[in-house]
């Protein structure tokens, strides 16, 4: 269950109801946000005994615009979510994952009730991750299909070319990114990311464990574009701060097809390599980076971003034996066994190694695709506590007052990836991380930070801006 | 020559009509399509630019994103980092893709047939390239957003904001209807006669003493500054720049746009674009593998109409169209 500061205005007996069918959900609330206060030990999550609301498993696909309301109750009109999805385009690995992954929560809600009583009904278009295509398809949800709300993109430029378009037409936008778009400032107030962290937290998060016990003397290999910046930048920041020393900064051109040239410029001296190749490329990086290191090789740190739908045992990735990943919520269960991650898995139909529990050789973009799951119920939270009921300029302004003083985001089946801390002038939630190891072809985690490892000031306040 | 002036007014009321049709069409249609609308002509004016260089003159360039891209960056920074208002912007990158054009014209126009599709290319590659190399300025593969930063628009006694719906119409529709009746006036003007001289028959024009450098560079930079000029209300209407407006994609669009409605016509890049879009739009609903449809249609229609929609209706029916 989603707590805030503001206390449930009407539906406390609805809710009451629904407790049953909800009863895996609420779960284990205040405890879990506790538990990621906890965190920062070797991993493994409270062990607790819910119930679970068996729903069927969602296999579906989806093959066009569709209209989504498998499960729902029969009463109420429907709460129309729009869900902009890179079905095709470099981002489509990732658009089948967040799709399917949305389908399950979606499932989940209509069979347990629905939001406030009225199902969601889900309208699919594909954005064929590409910024103007973004832009066109935040107008057809707003001015044709007449939604309620968006679930945004992932890729960072369609995020940043669509939310303006839903600002100016005054509809909440949920991204699914991580990129450092929304806590920057740079979007608008009907703009959100409160399903999952973004960069910034999550390299500031990792820093001080690498510091402490990979090594102190730091070289970055980036892509020489802004998610490679974005890394540069708050990683490097990060890194001084807690006594790290950034030795070498590599950028590597996004056209680069061959690294070799690229390594002999990393300092004899580097304790720990940092790394955020992405892209095609990358096995051919992770291969030339083996051939050169061999068996002499720094400790080797990289983000989960490059290997995202990639088995960690395709040949070629021999050379991350031994070294370490971040993740924001491991791929393997055991790196994080709860109760509630089985039961998101489950859903989704995700095996414990992280692929299609159908197909093991397709491998979940499964660092990612939870902030799907968890964006969606808490829209559903703030439907039911703020009292909206149409689109309208009043019942927005207490859709999006009511979300803005959220405070936590418990740990529970609707938050399977940890407590989240919610910064309403940010509209940014901060969560826990993962660093995992690579062992004997598969992916070991070693440590989970704590959420306040991920909190940063800022002096965006989303909040001053008017609706 | 008397014929065809005889027939201007037929002419000069088809286009005034079609810019009136998207005037009135804001007060008809549903509020997706009029948004729709908006982004159809900003993307025509495009498409018209890019018209004049391979309809009009016969040259098929692979670069025209840099020149699209040039009026984006140009309007678009200006605004964020020197907070131009917006028809200051608009200016400043029609001027700058101007230069642009005529710098990139000079050199590329030293080549010609396969090797011109080339090496326009090329420097549109390197174009694109350098938006990410610049990345801390231009925002790079994640872009920047305006929104923030877009002042109003002063019209005397009054200002309107870009934001709105109905100025971003009106803005698309002005700045569409400048470039509709420039290459109106361009394809009856002397200029334009040399110009489609030169496509039909490059030699024979050079032959009757017309120097031909001079007259492709002029078309060139022409379809350089309007493509600029999309590029600039691009970013002014919908408040982002990014390095994927620049890439190769946007090269190859107004290249389909143009084919489909019909090279060499005034009105067929605005019926290529608007087709495109919507078929996009439609099929992208119906199935992931919506780029086949969108190919096997487009093959299917320039077989049906090898000269374009159009160029095909003229051929046939409206031998007067421009």
């Amino acid at each position: 269950m989603v707590s805030g500061d503001k206390i449930s205005r009407r539906k406390a007996l609805k809710a009451i109801s629904n407790a049953a069918a909800a009863g895996a959900i609420v779960g284990a609330g205040v405890v879990g946000a506790i538990g990621g206060f906890m965190a920062g030990s070797t991993t493994g999550g409270a062990q607790q005994t819910v119930t679970e609301t068996r729903t069927r498993e969602v296999t579906k696909t989806v093959t066009a615009t569709e209209t989504v309301t498998a499960g729902a109750p029969t009463g109420g009109n429907p709460i129309k979510i729009g869900f902009e999805v890179h079905r095709t385009g470099i981002g489509a690995v990732y658009g089948k994952w967040y799709e399917r992954t949305t389908l399950a929560a979606v499932n989940l809600i209509n069979e347990m009730g629905g939001i406030d009583g009225r199902p969601i009904e889900l309208i699919i278009e594909d954005d064929g991750t590409d910024p103007q295509r973004g832009a066109q398809v935040v107008e057809k949800f707003a001015l044709e299909h007449k939604v309620d709300f968006i679930l945004g993109a992932l890729f960072s430029n369609v995020v940043l070319a669509a939310a303006p378009r839903a600002g100016e037409l005054k509809i909440p936008y949920f991204a699914v990114s991580e990129g450092y778009h929304v806590p920057s400032g740079k979007l608008n107030r009907y703009s959100f990311q409160p399903g999952i962290t973004d960069v910034r937290s999550q390299t500031q998060a990792v820093a001080g464990w690498i510091v402490e016990n990979l090594g102190k003397k730091i070289t970055m290999i980036f892509p020489d574009y802004a998610f490679g910046y974005n890394h540069r930048d708050w990683f490097g920041k990060a890194a001084r701060d807690l006594g790290g020393e950034i030795l070498e900064l590599i950028p590597i051109p996004p056209t680069e097809t061959t690294f070799t040239k690229y390594f002999p410029k990393v300092p004899a001296d580097t304790e720990v390599l940092y790394h955020v190749m992405v892209g095609p490329a990358v096995l051919t990086f992770v291969k030339e980076m083996g051939e050169f290191f061999g068996a002499k090789r720094p400790e080797i740190f990289g983000f989960i971003d490059s290997l995202e739908g990639v088995a960690i045992d395709s040949p070629g990735l021999e050379f991350l034996e031994g070294t370490y990943f971040w993740e924001a919520f491991p791929r393997y269960l055991d790196g994080y066994d709860t109760p509630y991650h089985r039961f998101f898995r489950e859903k989704v139909g995700v095996d414990e190694n992280g692929a299609d529990v159908n197909d093991p050789k397709s491998v979940a973009t499964y660092s990612h695709m939870f902030s799907c799951w968890e964006t969606l119920f808490i829209i559903k939270e703030t439907v039911e506590q703020s009292g909206y009921t149409r689109r309208s300029p009043e019942d927005y302004r207490a859709f999006i007052e009511t979300l803005e003083n959220f405070r936590w985001f418990n740990e529970g089946n609707q938050h399977p990836q940890g407590a989240k801390l919610f910064n309403g002038r940010l509209h940014q939630c901060f969560g826990q991380q993962f660093i995992s190891r690579v062992e004997n072809g598969r992916l070991k985690t070693v440590y989970r930070t704590k959420i306040e490892d991920s909190v940063y000031e800022s002096d965006v306040d989303y909040t001053k801006q008017p609706l | 020559m008397h014929a065809a002036n005889k027939g201007f007014g037929k002419v000069l009321a088809v286009h005034i009509g079609v810019i009136a049709g998207f005037f009135i069409l804001q007060f008809i249609v549903p509020p997706f399509h009029a948004a729709m609308l908006t982004r159809i002509m900003v993307l025509a004016t495009y498409a018209i630019g890019y018209n004049i260089l391979l309809g009009y003159t016969g040259l098929m360039s692979l670069g025209h994103a840099m020149f699209f891209a040039t009026g984006l960056y140009a309007a678009g920074l200006s605004v964020i980092y020197y907070g131009l208002p917006p028809l200051e912007a608009l200016l400043l990158a029609i001027l700058l893709s101007a230069v642009m054009s005529a710098a990139m014209g000079a050199i590329t126009l030293r080549t010609s047939g396969v090797f011109f599709l080339i090496v326009t290319m090329i420097f549109s590659q390197v174009f694109f390239l350098t938006t990410l190399y610049f990345n801390v300025i231009t925002g790079g593969e994640e872009g920047l957003v305006l929104t923030r930063y877009l002042k109003p628009i002063s019209l005397g006694l009054f200002s309107v904001e870009l934001t709105d719906s109905a100025v971003k119409y009106n803005f698309a529709l002005i700045i569409f209807a400048i470039a509709f009746l420039f290459s109106l006036w361009l394809t009856r003007s002397p200029v334009g006669r040399v110009l489609v001289a030169i496509r039909e028959n490059e030699e024979r024009a050079e032959m009757l003493g017309y120097n031909i450098y001079k007259y492709k560079l002029l078309a060139f930079t022409m379809s350089g500054t309007i493509s600029g000029m999309a590029g600039a209300a691009y970013a002014l209407a919908f408040a982002y720049i990014g390095s994927a407006l620049a890439s190769i994609l946007y090269s190859i669009n107004p290249l389909l746009w143009t084919l489909l409605g019909g090279a060499g016509t005034t009105i067929g890049p605005i019926i290529g674009t608007g087709l495109m879009i919507y078929i996009i739009d439609f099929t992208s609903g119906i199935t992931t593998s919506y780029l086949i449809v969108v190919g096997v249609t487009l093959m299917l229609l320039v077989l049906a109409f090898p000269p374009g929609i159009v160029g095909a209706i003229r051929r046939r029916w409206l031998r007067w169209l421009p």
